[in-house]
């Protein structure tokens, strides 16, 4: 006789399961675990917004309450990807209204998003608690006072470093009277000042309020009021961080921080002026997070703070923090997990701060749990390299900028190959790598042999052939994204590594020499994936097939090819597409 | 492997078309001086002969896949050359006031690298402080700034303008070689499906500006554009293009820091990048009541 679990108890079982890998692998164990995981699956994540159309996710999960899309690929961040491209919620959006009446929360990265999207998402769901855009463009403030005067349970409004038409700050006050249940507010991207008072006011009426990150426009002088309506915050991020110097304010500013005993994550810092910065140094030691990045602070100040923030999990900071900095750094945050380290003036070719490998170099010798690296700099070397590698063999991102595009080793003036190859040698569990340098198709070979784990990758002007991008393409077992610029890859290894694109998640070679013969064959050969062509260029038709596209965007799909396209954008190999 | 690699500039030309560019660059430059109004040209237009080779223009100069316009090229005091593919596009170069970089065939390698501007085997731009590069025959008056690439540091463009509004308020002088390198602004076109961008920083003057944006949106105004099909030019020829974009159907505008919207070419050039906001190509009747002048230029011309 064969017994089987009763639906509710394997259904509470799977609601422990979370991640998507255990649920996908869960539904396909047999027709009734299939059934059963559907029903009960909440959260959808999709990668890429054209991989999978809404239709065939709400036939398949009836009742799900988060959604969360990505659109356009990740170097449009960098201007890459022109304007026009695609990425558009509201044919989601749409669909999603439809089928999940009951939604709860929907996050959005890299996608246009209209006023008219905001606006059916604010009519739509009853019980919507959830909104995250991130990167997002093609909105104005008018769309968020939709969100803010119909959300009645909103919880959750973020905002990161999206383009936002800044009609007015009225916005803000559309929330009613009687909305008390805001619990994070991100708006540190706004340009426009919003109302004081409304704000003071949805403050003051939001007892749950954990994250508030204000924008420049928000002065200094207001921020202790806020300070002492929310001392449950826990994560906090200026406005303006500048006023004239006055003991009041001085002193107001130190006692409202010391009353916030929850704040363990300090951001915003615009145009700061030092005398002010001491304000906050009660609370070093118990922030996890500290986002110096925009916080023109010169090294002694950063130092004098880094030092007394023992707990410290996770640093943004500009380069003025030097390695003097960092080495304090190295020595007093022995939490430390992440450590990002942006160029305060890239495009100036000499070096306007003594930044150098030195300083990550003493981060990954003092900080044990080191995982994550995003640096930019100026110099680099293959042995600075190397001892990064053997001293944080735990790393899982590295990503490395040297502003000079093909910058050998300095010290050698050797390519950089042996450096990084080092890195994914001794970092065995690295998932995400950004490489930059002087760098050969020797590097691809260590890391097609070595990086096993790794999800994804950006190159940029490297590698001398063909050969560089087999390597990756043939050696990285897991790759999902791959990004290159400027490199001399071709069509041989594309054509020759195809089913392999069918595994990721997209590819995309801007400025390389894949042609436009090769995307065509490839596009016909693969049906599975989406082959597009962006190319700007007048007289598209009349360039030969054998010369190199301008950018081009590899995708798997099961929606087929798309038809929201602009004219420069062209999915080759498929039979009603004009260029054949 | 060979590279037939065709060049082309950052807002989408290929040199296959590079000298018909190159004669309509020197229409324009005739036009400007005759009659500044109610085209994407402008009224004050600088003197198209510029002299000498400035750290501005170099700026344009891009090893890489961001290029800007120039005409540079007339009697500087520095001659861009460029060792490229084939010999058309040196001649177009000097005839004409566009240049792009090309991609140089490295003998000793066999493979592709760019022309030595920023990156050459010698490495190590930062000793040598009055040079771009050893390699280069351009002359780089200022040894501050560098050469942009797009999209180069991968910077996002939020942390890029709010650096750049950081740098404009610490320094007391405009100097133009020391901004931040990245100033991207919205530019519209009435009648088109979409916007774009573009970064003022790249040009460095009204002539560059509406060259550029002439050759972005020539595809729309063309006025073939359908939802699936591209423009088609055929038929089209050049004194048809000219008629359209420097007649009077358009006119260039912007919203400055305040939210009014002005003429483009008013101010002096340093000055309309700094407040610049946004762009708007509009129909010239649109454009009553936008500016005085304009209007009375249209009656001018008819």
């Amino acid at each position: 006789m064969a017994y089987s679990f009763p639906e509710e108890v394997l259904e509470h079982v799977f609601s422990f399961l979370s991640s998507e890998k255990d649920r996908n692998a869960v539904s396909l164990v047999c027709k009734s675990w299939y059934e059963m995981e559907r029903w009960c699956r909440r959260r959808i994540f999709v990668g890429n917004c054209y991989a999978v159309n809404p239709k065939i996710m709400i036939r398949r999960f009836p009742e799900v309450k988060s959604v969360e899309l990505k659109g356009k690929p990740h170097f449009a961040d960098f201007n890459l990807v022109p304007e026009g491209w695609g990425g558009y919620a509201y044919p989601w959006i749409v669909e999603i209204a439809r089928g999940y009446p009951w939604l709860e929360e929907i996050r959005l990265k890299r996608m246009v998003v209209t006023d008219e999207s905001l606006e059916l998402i604010s009519k739509s769901f009853k019980n919507f608690k959830v909104l995250v855009l991130s990167s997002c463009e093609g909105f104005s403030t008018d769309g968020l006072a939709a969100i803010a005067a119909n959300c009645r349970n909103l919880r959750v409004l973020e905002l990161r470093e999206c383009e936002v038409e800044d009609l007015s700050g009225h916005w803000l006050s559309h929330f009613p009277d009687s909305f008390t249940s805001l619990e994070s507010l991100n708006m540190g991207c706004l340009n426009s000042e919003v109302s004081f008072s409304a704000l003071e006011r949805l403050v003051a009426r939001s007892p749950n309020l954990k994250t508030l990150r204000l924008n420049r426009a928000v002065p200094l002088e207001k921020l202790p009021t806020l300070l002492q309506l929310a001392p449950q915050l826990v994560e906090l991020g200026t406005g303006s961080y500048s006023a004239e110097i006055r003991s009041d304010l001085c002193s107001s500013l130190l006692e409202a921080f010391s009353r916030c005993k929850n704040l363990k994550g300090l951001s915003g810092f615009w145009d700061v002026v030092p005398a002010y910065l001491p304000a906050f140094y009660s609370m070093c030691p118990r922030l996890t997070f500290l986002n110096l990045s925009y916080a023109t602070t010169q090294s002694p100040d950063l130092t004098k703070i880094v030092s007394q923030c023992h707990n410290l999990q996770r640093l943004w900071v500009l380069d003025y923090i030097e390695d003097t900095g960092l080495n304090a750094l190295s020595m007093s945050c022995k939490d430390l997990q992440e450590l990002r380290v942006f160029p305060s003036d890239p495009f100036v070719a000499d070096a306007n701060v003594l930044l150098t490998e030195q300083g990550l170099v003493s981060v990954s010798e003092g900080c044990p749990k080191l995982q994550s690296v995003l640096y930019f700099c100026r110099q680099f070397s293959n042995s600075a390299l190397t001892t990064i590698a053997k001293n944080r063999p735990n790393l899982t991102t590295f990503r490395l900028c040297i502003l000079e595009p093909r910058a050998p080793d300095y010290l050698t003036f050797e390519p950089l190959d042996s450096g990084f190859g080092s890195i994914v040698q001794h970092c065995k569990n690295l998932r995400r790598l950004s490489l930059s340098g002087l760098l050969t198709d020797r590097v691809f070979q260590h890391i097609g042999t070595h990086a096993k784990k790794l999800d994804m990758l950006s190159i940029a002007f490297a590698g001398d052939s063909d050969l560089g991008l087999h390597y990756v393409l043939s050696g990285c077992e897991s790759l999902r994204k791959l990004e290159i610029r400027d490199c001399p890859f071709g069509d041989k290894a594309l054509l020759a590594n195809a089913d392999k694109l069918e595994t990721m998640r997209s590819l995309w070679m801007s400025s390389c020499a894949v042609s436009f013969g090769a995307c065509k064959v490839l596009g016909q050969k693969m049906p599975g994936l989406n082959v597009e062509v962006i190319d700007e260029r007048e007289n598209l038709d009349s360039i030969p097939h054998n010369s190199p596209v301008e950018k081009l965007y590899i995708y798997r799909t099961v929606a087929g090819e798309r038809f929201d396209m602009p004219h420069f954008v062209r999915t080759m190999g498929k039979d009603n597409r004009r260029f054949k | 492997m060979s590279m037939s690699i065709e060049e082309h500039d950052y807002i989408g030309l290929s040199e296959a078309n590079m000298e018909k560019k190159a004669s309509d660059i020197t229409i324009n430059k005739d036009l400007n001086l005759k009659a500044t109004e109610l085209r994407l040209g402008l009224p004050g237009s600088e003197s198209p002969g510029r002299a000498a080779v400035n750290g501005v223009a170099i700026k344009n100069l891009v090893a890489g896949a961001k290029r800007g316009f120039s005409d540079t090229i007339n009697g500087g005091s520095g001659k861009w050359v460029f060792a490229n593919n084939g010999g058309s596009e040196v001649d177009s170069v000097k005839n004409g006031g566009l240049f792009c970089c090309s991609k140089v065939e490295n003998k000793n390698s066999g493979s592709v690298k760019e022309t030595a501007v920023l990156a050459s085997p010698k490495p190590v731009l930062l000793e040598n402080k009055s040079q771009v590069s050893a390699n280069s025959n351009l002359q780089a008056s200022s040894p501050a700034s560098k050469q942009q690439v797009i999209g180069w540091p991968p910077i996002r463009s939020f942390r890029k303008n709010t650096m750049a509004v950081n740098q404009t308020k610490n320094e007391q002088d405009t100097d133009p070689k020391l901004r931040s390198g990245c100033l991207y602004v919205k530019v519209s076109m009435d009648g088109a499906p979409y916007l774009r961008k573009v970064d003022l920083e790249v040009y460095s003057s009204y002539l560059d500006l509406s060259t550029a944006l002439e050759k972005m949106f020539s595809c729309f105004t063309i006025g073939q554009y359908g939802s699936h099909g591209a423009p088609t030019r055929e038929g089209l020829s050049e004194s048809r293009l000219m008629d359209l974009l420097h007649g009077s159907e358009y006119v260039l505008t912007y919203e400055d820091k305040d939210g009014d919207w002005m003429l483009v070419g008013d101010v002096p050039w340093d000055m309309f990048i700094g407040s610049c906001k946004r762009m708007r190509i509009m129909k010239s009747s649109d454009a009553i009541g936008l500016a005085p002048r304009a209007m009375e230029k249209c009656r001018n011309r008819t």
